[in-house]
Parts: C-alpha cells; structure tokens; sequence
C-alpha cells in the first residue's frame, strides 16, 4: 500500500482506457486490474473518476458497451472500442508521442546549458 | 444511447449504474478474499478504493449530458411545490400576471391584425387612395367622375385607377333593402382581388348603355342563393330592374365596410356623373412598378393643377395619393395604439409588483439560501433556482391570459363603438401573437425575477443579519414602489382628462332636439325617380300620411340628417363670378317647411320655408348663425343676398337665421373644417337633380311621446311605398357621435382602476414586508420613548418617500400623455390643472391609505415581545 505511486497527468486517463480496451472488449472491474497491471502499480488508477470516464467516452461515442456474462457467469458491462474510438485512439497515441519525445528532447538538454 | 434516450429512461440508467458499481465492488471484494483477506475487511477497502459509490454514481450522471435538463425538472418540482405551500401568493401573482398579459395579448392581436398585417390584398403596400383637399374644406374628399376619368388617362405613376361609390338597392321577392357599391372596371383587378365565382366587371360592361350586371358579396351569395355556382348567370332584380350575375366576391372581401352588392359605376345614369363638382368617386390605383410614393404625389399634384387650370369656375382642389391602409384603418390606430400604452403599463405595474412580492420572499428566504450555498451550491444553480420560479410563474401566468385574451378579443372587438372596427373580421389569434404573449411572459418573469434572484447570489453567507432589511433592499423596495406609483399617475392623468372632455361634451348643446326625433332613408319604388313631378308626389304623400299616424307630430323631408353619414357641401359666394378658391364652404340641407319644428332648430331672425316658396318663385335659403357671422358679421343676415352656384348662376335671397347644429358630432363639430350650414328649399330643387334626391332623402318625425316602433306605425301608413330604412333615432346619433371619447374613457377608467389596485397592493404589500423586517428595530426604539404616534409618522414618512418619488416621476409622463391625448382624441382641451390636483389627490389618498394599516400595525408592537425575538 505504501509503494511510490504516481498519479496521472491530466487527460491521459481517457487514452489509457482506449488503449486497455483496444484490445478485446472488458468490463470496468477489469479495466482498472488491467491498468494497473501493466503499469507495473506505478500508474495509480483512480478508480473513483474510472467510472465517470467510461461513460463521458461512451457518450463520445468513442466506446460502445454491452451487457454480457464473464467467465464466473455474472453480468456485466463490458465495454469496446468503436470506429470512431479506434481512431481517436490512433491520433490520440501519435500526438502522445510526439510531446512524449519533445519533453524527452527538453530533459536531455544540459542544466544551464541552454542559452 | 441518444440524449434524448438517456434522458427519458433515466431510471433504466440509474439501475444498471447501479448494477455496474456494485459489481466493480463485489469483484474487487471477491479477488481480495482470494488473496486472503478476511471478507469485512475486502469490502472495506474495496469500497474505499471506489469513493464514496454516491460521488461516482453523481460524476457519472454529469457525464450523461443531461444534466442541467435534470437539474431544471428538479428546480420545476420545487418552484410548484413552493407556490403550492403559498396559495395566497400564487394566486395574487397568478392573477396580476395573467389579467396584465392576456390584457396586453388583446391589443397585440388588435394591433397585429389590424394596423401592422398588410391588408388581404395582392401587394397591399403598392395601393393608395387618392384623396382631394380643399384649401377651405380640409383634406380627405373624393372627386368627381369626369376628374376621375381625367386621372385615370393623364397618370403614369398609377398603373391601375380604379373608382367606387357608396349606392343602395332594394330587391324584391322577398323585398330587401341592400348595400352597394358602384365600382369601375378596374376595382377588382387594381385590388388583386380573385373573385371567389365568375369574373369581374369587363371595361365594356362599365359604360352607360351596356347590358345590367352585378357581383355578389359572398354573404348575399349564401343567403340568397345558398352557395349554389348556376346563381352565376342568373337574372337578380334590383330596383324593378334585371341584372345579371356575373361574379361573386371572396368571403370576407371589403374596403370600407362590409357591402352586399357591386354593380359598374360607368352604368350609373345621374347628373352627377358629368358634373366635375359633385365629389362623390373614391379613387383608388395602384403604385407603377418602381414608382415612389413621393413621384406619384407629385404626378397627381400637377395633374390636380392642370385641372384646375383647364376647369377654372370649378374648384377641384388638389389631388393627394395617400397609403391604402391608413386609408382603410384611418384614425383608429391611434386609438390603438393608446389602448396598447395604457395596458402595457397596467403590465408593467404587475410586474412591478411581482417583482417587490418576489424579493420579500427571496429576502425571507434568505436563511434558507445562505445553507444551500453554504451546502456547495454554485452561485449559477442559486439564480437558476430562482429564475425557474419567476419563469414558471411567468409561464402559467401567460398561459391564463392567453386564455383571456381568447375570450377576451372578439368581446373587446363588439364592444368597439361606432360602425364597428375596420378589418375586425381578419383579428384572430394567430402564431405570432402565442408568440409575443410567450415572450411577454418570459420577458415579464425575467424582468421581475431577476432582483430577487441576483440578491440571492449576492448574500451567501450564513451569518445572521438576514433578519433585518438592509438599506439596498429598502431602496430596491423603494423604486418598485415609486415606479408602480408613476405608472398610474399617467393613467390616472388621462383617465381624468377624458372623464372631463367626456363630461363637457355631454353638456355641450347640440343645436337641435334630441329627444322624440327619428329618421330614415327613403326607397321609392323602381323607376319613380325617372319622372321628377311623381317624386315629388310621393314626398307630399308620405309627409301627409305620417302626419296622420298618432304620436307624430311633425314630419319633414330633409337630404342629410345631422350626426349621420352623407353630407353635401355647396360652395358659396357673397358676391357673383367669384372663383371658386374664392369661395367659402357650407354644410347644405334642402328640406320641408316643418323641419325646424321636427328638429326643435330655434329660428332666430326672419322665416323659415313655407308652401308659398315653389320652383317657380324667388329663390330663398336660410343660414346659421356661424355662417351669418362669418359673411354677415354683426348683421342681420335678412333679405341679404348670397350666390350659390350648385343652386344657379342667380342670387339667391337669405330670409332667416337659425341656430348652429353639431353637424359633425359632439365632438367633432369645433374643429371640423366645414361648419357653415345653410338650408333651402327641398321644393325648388331643380327637376335635373330630382332623380338624386329620390335616392338620399330622409324621413324625419318628430312625436312627444316617442315609442320604439314609432317607424314602423309610419311604415304601415305608407303601405310599404315608400321603404323606409336605415333608421336611427337622434339621441342615439349624438351619443354614438360621443362613442369614441366614451369607449376610451371606460377603458381607461378601467385600466386606471387597475392600477390604482394593484399599486396600493404593491404599497401595501411592501410596506407589511418592511415593517415587518424592523420590528425589532422598532422594539428598540419604543424601548427608548418613542410613542406610537412617532412609529406611525416614521412609517408613513418612509412611504410619503415613496408617493412623492412616483408622483413627481409620473407627473412628467402625465403632461406628455396630456399632449398625446389632445392630439389623438376629438374634443380633448388643454388640461386643466385642477385635473392633474384632482387625480394627483385620489391616488395620494389611496397610497396613504394602503400605507395607514401597516403603519398602524408598527405603532402597536410590543416592545417587550419585539425585543424578545432579537
């Protein structure tokens, strides 16, 4: 409970959850393990503004969600990319890239060298 | 799942976010267990690592979109519910509201249909009507047929000129007696009117010896014919003779006044018709594409100039194009628009009033506000509370008076006087006028909602203070009141100027009797008029008879009766061959002996006509007293000669003088332009002129134990020949003429009332509320001495404040009404100042009133009881 964790930037929560579900689709119990998982625990997921995300994107449009059984044989929303999601994912992930790299470049730039 | 869908099945939504939540929770729960955790524990943190499932579930929600839609159902339920649990003050604003819009929504739909929509012709904008003005009769004549022909070759600005007159029938089987309009070819064309079956008048058909035709209104057309298409075709007889049916008129059709039947004017066989002096054709025409207003005027005044060049003995007058519609709408509008002003004020007081019973609330409210911001409501949601409640009240109250003005408009429009309101078929309520008493209301709610609703946002904190009314609110308070006040001394004002023209006109003199004296038109039988000796015949016979019929004591033939349509004006001259711009004009009536005494007109020098003046022998004609005075001023008028040329190229010998008649009206007699009256002889009318005077002279009886039937005992006398019709009885005549003034005056008097009311509600309902709010203040100063007698003066000085502030605003408003109305209204004088002291003391009197029981009651707090609730 006491490992360091680091909490998300602003907005970056909409395009983790895009990535996690391009895969297949997955209810919002799993989307927050999967997150958190492959984040290795840095991420902390706040699983509190999870949900209201979920449904600000459906309402976008960008997931479609559907009532289906899980393995344990309950109910539950899953939710899955659509068209317009996968799209939006894509430019999402080239312009996280791109100021990925510019604040990569930044950082790399000698301590009172600039100038 | 659209906007929409998520919106309507919101309780689906609720459930399986619900239902999602939980099974976040459970699954967490579960997984913990499995690693070990002891199953309290698991959902413990579960739970935790979720938040609070109340703060997800509401983030949720506001992802949804929907939400200030939500938000609003939930301000809705709570702005019924606070009206429900106050009855008395809903009702009170319910019902200010909803008399102030739908009043306000009956002159809209008046003034919509009737002044602004465009008239039910093609292009309506595009037509005028070409009036004549005489230097020294005024403006506004028709003109003769022959200038009339002139016009419509000479202009070019016109494209299309087009002419009618005023005429009447009777038909037989069963006999009726009908309206008519002579109209030229052109009439129905230059309009855009289709008709609603056949055609119209053909150029040939508007010609003297052409086959008879006529056109139908399409009331006769249902009436006579029930609808059916053979009419078209078919012979009517009017007047002993066949015409043939070549046309109905679409439902509903008419320009000035409904009519019954068209017929050509070209086809009218009278001496008129080539006489450039008898005006009598309404000329109407339609703009040339491209044409202005302004390059027609100056066509047809050069027209007009050329005429009068060409025809010098003839005075012609100058010849004016005015717009159709303040042609067909004429000075009504303006009384329209006075009675739109007067209830748009009556509205703003309601408003006002709203507004002052709105803020005391919020102000008692405020405790309640403070905790539901101190609660974490946004100042955004606080006013959008509040303006939710004035706007609900705003709406209910427009959806009242909407029902209002729908009962209200076709009441309004019979209780318009006089011949009715040109156009009043067309008024209907129509969407623009939902849509104005929508705005108005929303405007309205707005406009008294927002007060309240900014103090709401303005005061957050919870800390006490609330209970005593600051200064801002007083002074809030203050200017409802104060403009309230203003308000109604404007209508107060006018109510008072028009109570006293009405009063002084009552009691103006008429000139002639009023009492017992009925007349009306005559229809001889079909074709009497071609032979001048049987007219004359049927003139002596008809006197003879009613004379015999018991009640009548005195019977005259007479051309125009006083206060009723049709006049006839002769031009005069006191010395021969004068030019007619020369020339002075007279109101003249030729008659019968007995007329003075029929309309009790005193003689006051020389004779009036007897048998012993015939066409043969010296010409004679008596004159009032305003015409004695103009040419004969300070002389008696006896044995003078004057030249009247529509009478002969000779003299003619005045041989009396009798008093002046208020021809034109209570009212409208002192300003009119023509108000020189002269009599002749009815007996030396020449033979030439007999076939007109067939068709317009009156029967007027005069019986002293006058009875409603009266008429109709003459009627029976006459054996049905002549037709008497159109029947009118002389007090009925001049208060009609007064109609105007009275209908305004009731109508003011009642919006005055209104106002009155509901501003010493508004002083009242303030004051309570103020008072109220320093009871403890008040405690405090009776506490250390002060009397009852000081509370009282403390309270009332607070709201002289009030009353002087108002008055002093209104007075300014008042005098500049005074000016509107003297303008706008026949008979209306300058104001006297006793007017202004007499309404300014009414209203200062019910203010002060309205004040006195909240005073009264402030001056009777306990000071012990006062104290004890601070």
């Amino acid at each position: 409970m006491d490992d360091p964790k680091t909490d998300l930037p602003q907005g970056t929560l909409d395009l983790l959850i895009l990535k996690v579900v391009a895969l297949r689709p997955l209810h919002g119990y799993a989307i927050a393990q999967r997150l958190q998982q492959v984040s290795r625990d840095v991420v902390q997921v706040p699983q509190g503004s999870l949900y209201p995300a979920l449904h600000r994107l459906e309402n976008r449009g960008l997931l479609s969600a559907d009532w289906k059984e899980t393995e344990t044989g309950r109910e539950a929303k899953f939710y899955k990319l659509t068209r317009k999601g996968r799209a939006s994912l894509e430019a999402e992930t080239a312009s996280w890239k791109r100021l990925a790299e510019a604040v990569a470049l930044i950082l790399r730039l000698p301590e009172g060298g600039a100038e | 799942m659209s906007w929409l869908g998520r919106l309507l099945r919101r309780n689906r939504m609720e459930e399986r976010l619900d239902r999602e939540l939980r099974f976040h929770l459970e699954q967490h729960s579960a997984d913990l267990i499995s690693q070990g955790h002891d199953p309290a524990q698991a959902r413990r943190e579960a739970r935790l690592a979720l938040g609070g499932p109340d703060q997800v579930k509401e983030q949720c929600r506001d992802a949804r979109g929907t939400r200030w839609l939500e938000d609003f159902a939930q301000d809705l339920r709570y702005a019924f519910r606070s009206l429900w649990k106050n009855p008395a003050f809903a009702a009170v604003a319910l019902g200010t509201l909803a008399l102030g819009i739908g009043a306000t929504t009956v002159m809209f739909t008046v003034v919509r249909n009737i002044i602004l929509a465009p008239l039910p012709y093609s292009k309506p904008a595009r037509l005028v009507a070409v009036h004549v003005r005489f230097e020294k009769a005024g403006d506004g004549w028709p003109m003769s047929y022959p200038n009339f022909k002139d016009v419509q070759t000479a202009s070019r600005t016109l494209d299309t000129v087009a002419a009618w007159t005023w005429a009447g029938f009777t038909l037989s089987d069963p006999p009726l007696r009908v309206d008519a309009r002579l109209v030229s070819a052109g009439f129905f064309p230059v309009l855009g009117v289709r008709l609603a079956e056949g055609r119209a008048f053909l150029p040939e058909e508007d010609k003297p010896s052409a086959p008879l035709v006529v056109i139908l209104s399409y009331k006769l057309w249902q009436e006579r014919f029930g609808g059916r298409p053979e009419a078209i075709g078919s012979r009517m007889v009017m007047d002993g003779a066949g015409y043939t049916i070549v046309g109905v008129a679409p439902a509903g059709f008419q320009l000035e006044g409904a009519t019954d039947v068209y017929t050509p004017l070209g086809h009218y066989q009278d001496p008129r018709m080539f006489n450039r002096a008898a005006t009598f054709i309404h000329v109407i025409g339609r703009l040339a594409n491209g044409v202005s207003l302004p390059q027609a005027q100056a066509e047809l005044a050069a027209i007009g100039t050329r005429l009068a060049e060409q025809y010098p003995r003839i005075n012609s007058g100058s010849l004016l194009p005015v717009p159709l519609n303040r042609e067909v709408v004429g000075d009504v509008s303006s009384t329209i628009w006075l009675l739109f002003g007067a209830v748009a004020f009556v509205l703003l007081i309601a408003c006002a009033n709203i507004a002052s019973l709105l803020l005391a609330r919020a102000v008692s409210r405020e405790n309640e506000l403070a905790m539901r911001a101190a609660l974490g409501a946004g100042r955004g949601r606080l006013v959008r509370q509040c303006l939710t409640e004035s706007a609900l009240l705003g709406i209910v109250g427009g959806l009242l008076g909407l029902l209002i003005a729908a009962v209200g408009t076709p009441a309004f429009l019979s209780f318009w006087p006089e011949q009715g309101l040109p156009r009043a078929g067309e008024v209907h309520i129509d969407w623009l006028v939902l849509a104005f008493a929508l705005a108005t209301s929303l405007a309205c709610s707005l406009l008294f909602g927002l007060a309240p609703a900014l103090r709401a946002s303005l005061r957050r904190s919870l800390h006490s203070g609330a209970r005593s009314a600051s200064a801002g609110t007083r002074r809030l308070h203050g200017a409802f009141v104060s403009a309230e006040l203003a308000l109604t001394v404007v209508l107060l004002v006018c109510a008072g100027i028009l109570g006293r023209t009405m009063l002084r006109l009552s009691s103006l003199d008429p000139g002639f009797r009023l009492q017992g004296v009925m007349a009306a038109r005559v229809a001889m039988a079909p074709g009497v008029d071609r032979d001048p000796a049987r007219v004359r015949a049927v003139w002596r016979d008809m006197l003879e008879r009613s004379k015999q019929v018991p009640g009548v004591d005195f019977a005259a033939a007479v051309d125009v009766v006083p206060m009723r349509n049709g006049i006839n004006v002769l031009s005069y001259g006191l010395v021969p061959n004068l030019p007619p711009s020369s020339q002075k004009p007279a109101l003249s009536t030729a008659t019968t002996p007995d007329y003075l005494r029929v309309m009790g007109i005193p003689l006051l020098h020389g004779r009036f006509f007897n048998d012993q003046d015939k066409p043969a022998s010296e010409p004679v004609i008596v004159i009032d007293s305003v015409m004695a005075q103009r040419a004969f001023p300070g002389q008696d008028p006896t044995g003078r000669r004057i030249w009247v040329p529509a009478l002969g190229p000779g003299p003619v010998t005045v041989i009396g003088m009798v008093g002046h008649v208020r021809h034109w009206g209570l009212a409208g007699d002192d300003a009119a332009d023509v108000r020189d009256q002269l009599y002749y002889p009815l007996s030396q009318v020449p033979d030439s002129l007999m076939a007109l005077f067939a068709r317009v002279t009156s029967l007027a009886v005069h019986s002293s134990s006058p009875s409603p039937n009266l008429l109709e005992s003459v009627q029976s006398a006459l054996h049905g020949d002549p037709l008497l019709f159109d029947a009118t009885s002389m007090d009925q005549a001049a208060a009609d003429s007064l109609a105007r003034q009275r209908f305004l005056l009731t109508l003011f008097g009642a919006f005055s009332s209104l106002a009155l009311l509901l501003a010493c509600i508004g002083i009242y309902g303030v004051l309570s509320y103020l008072t109220r709010q320093r009871v403890p203040e008040i405690g405090v100063r009776m506490a250390l001495g002060a009397s009852s007698a000081d509370i009282r003066g403390m309270i009332l000085r607070q709201s002289l404040t009030m009353i002087v502030a108002g008055v002093a605003l209104g007075m300014a408003g008042a005098i500049e009404a005074a000016r509107l109305l003297q303008k706008l209204v026949q008979g209306v004088g300058p104001t006297s100042p006793s007017t202004y002291m007499a309404m300014l003391a009414l209203l200062a009197a019910a203010a002060l009133l309205a004040s006195f029981l909240p005073a009264r009651r402030a001056s009777r707090i306990d000071p012990l009881t006062a104290l004890r609730q601070e």
